[in-house]
């Protein structure tokens, strides 16, 4: 059972060795277009985030976290060097580019939606 | 300073740029970078700064024409090099290209530009620095390109300056890195940067991005001091993963570059330097962008106000959708937002609100069709929802929305054979 503290961080009362936080408090993002596909950087905000990021921040949970705002698949690439994933949804931008009826028509707030994701962390 | 580097085009830019060379031959280029280059002029001719810019759109000869006027103008008659970048233009051989084979199917869809071919209205292949090189080789000192790479315009400068070769892939591969971190200006020194962006100091003097290039290949970015923004390793790693695709190839007509090979150290404040950068051949293939006419859009918008402000703006949107239903229009698409709820991130947005105390609402409709028509007769059907539908609406000051023509993107891939950029030299 998740229970929210005062300070808005979760504890996971079930395990009891770990939190749940949102992704913004242990990563950072930038998003744009290519076509009628979203691409999201997610960066970590420290090295020891990343292996996190790894594991929790898969392609299929993505794209369960942006169910209805895309219509085609998820790819995730890695790049451990700049402790940092990049996402690439198909299909959500509404045809993109001057297509788009969208106000985020190039995506550009994509990166902070995928920052409220839910996230476990050791305590 | 060394090269100045300047992007002027976007997707949307060629076939803007296009439509006014249809009506003008003389046009065609980017204007403003002649402004631009009346005022700063006198500092590059006297300290010998070579400047790479893709301003010339679908019309360099003309843009490197009127720059030539303006350095006459300026006293610099014979003091100025401008070299022309040609040859990325495929409008005029479009069909001869089709007819030979080169299909210039939809990268995305795959399906033929048959589809669409009465309704082009330009198409460029992306040049690499090859023809800057040679501009530059040549004695240009200011080079102005069609559609080159934003990334060629870094990597060609460099390619020149330090004799890289063209198959020295790694050096190629930091040259176009280089060329991705800075071809969006100060995105990535403190523009647009999410991490600590509220400490982000002086951002109305914010600093433009400055490669300090070395001949091996690393490079720091860096920006004048006494100028606003931040350059650490947080708003570089945002701009490189910018728009990036497949990190591990990052293609551009040059080379492949892999991103997964970059390292980044704060050296120290505003301060980065970028090594290890490794690369692979390029590709055989050009990539092309074909604009064609694809119909029209609008987009019409309501403030709701407190109290029930997303439920006055659902009901709206409701009896809007009925009406256009009523009226047997036909769409290719209706899209609703509510702007101050759901706009930008969609349902994601509403899991932790007090849907009912949030203090106004924008209502955004935009329909999209083949035909003016329907989008159209729709611009007519917001300002009646103000009388006849729910209460606590304003926002209607600016008029009628209306009709807006498509320009769609469709992106191909040539073999490089089929593309010979070509050269030119003017004299000021």
């Amino acid at each position: 059972m998740k229970t929210r503290r005062s300070d808005g961080q979760k504890t996971n009362a079930a395990v009891g060795r770990s939190r749940t936080v949102r992704l913004v408090d242990i990563a950072h993002a930038r998003s744009g277009d290519k076509g009628d596909t979203a691409n999201i950087g997610l960066i970590a905000l420290t090295p020891n985030y990343y292996p996190i990021l790894v594991k929790q921040v898969t392609a299929a949970r993505v794209a369960r976290h942006f169910k209805g705002m895309i219509t085609g698949p998820v790819e995730r690439f890695e790049l451990p060097n700049l402790h940092a994933l990049n996402f690439l949804l198909h299909g959500a931008l509404d045809g993109g580019g001057t297509i788009s009826l969208k106000t985020d028509a190039q995506g550009k707030v994509f990166s902070t939606a995928l920052l409220r994701m839910e996230i476990e962390v050791g305590k | 300073m060394d090269y100045l580097m300047m992007d002027y085009l976007a997707e949307v830019t060629m076939s803007i740029l296009q439509k006014q060379k249809s009506r003008d031959p003389q046009r065609g280029y980017a204007t403003d970078f002649v402004t631009q280059m009346e005022r700063i002029l006198p500092t590059v001719v006297e300290r010998g700064i070579k400047v790479s810019a893709n301003a010339g759109g679908v019309n360099p000869r003309a843009c490197a024409l009127a720059v030539a006027e303006v350095a006459r103008k300026l006293g610099l008659a014979g003091k100025l090099t401008i070299g022309v970048v040609t040859g990325d233009d495929l409008l005029g051989r479009l069909d001869g290209l089709v007819a030979r084979g080169h299909d210039l199917n939809n990268l995305d869809t795959g399906r033929p530009l048959h589809d669409v071919r009465d309704r082009v209205l330009s198409a460029n292949a992306y040049l690499g620095a090859a023809p800057v090189v040679e501009a530059l080789a040549r004695g240009a000192q200011v080079v102005i390109t069609g559609r080159v790479t934003d990334t060629g315009l870094t990597l060609g400068p460099l390619m020149h300056a330090f004799g890289w070769a063209p198959d020295a892939w790694d050096l190629i591969a930091a040259g176009t890195v280089a060329g991705h971190i800075i071809e969006c200006g100060a995105q990535c020194s403190g523009g647009n940067c999410l991490r600590d962006w509220k400490t982000i100091p002086d951002m109305a003097n914010v600093g433009y991005p400055i490669v300090e290039a070395r001949a091996d290949g690393t490079f720091d970015l860096v920006k004048h001091p006494k100028t606003g923004g931040r350059i650490d390793v947080a708003s570089v790693t945002e701009q490189l993963v910018y728009e990036m695709g497949d990190p591990r190839a990052y293609l551009t007509p040059d080379g492949v570059a892999d991103f997964t090979t970059i390292h980044l150290r704060q050296v120290s404040k505003d301060r980065v330097r970028v090594s290890g950068v490794r690369g692979k051949p390029a590709t055989d293939k050009l990539k092309v962008s074909v604009a064609y006419f694809y119909g029209y859009k609008a987009v019409g918008t309501l403030v709701y106000a407190w109290p029930e402000a997303l439920e006055k703006a659902k009901a709206a949107d409701r009896i809007l959708r009925q009406r256009l239903k009523d009226l047997r229009l036909k769409f290719e698409a209706i899209h609703t937002e509510f702007v101050g709820a759901d706009a930008t991130h969609g349902p994601l947005a509403l899991q932790d609100v007090d849907v009912a105390a949030i203090p106004e609402v924008q209502l955004r409709v935009g329909v999209r069709a083949r035909d003016e028509a329907p989008v159209d007769r729709f611009t007519r059907e917001i300002a009646p929802l103000i009388l006849n539908g729910p209460p606590s609406v304003t926002g209607f000051a600016g008029g009628r929305p209306k009709p807006e023509e498509i320009v769609a993107y469709w992106p191909a891939l040539i073999d490089k054979r089929m593309v010979q950029p070509a050269v030119e030299l003017i004299q000021a």
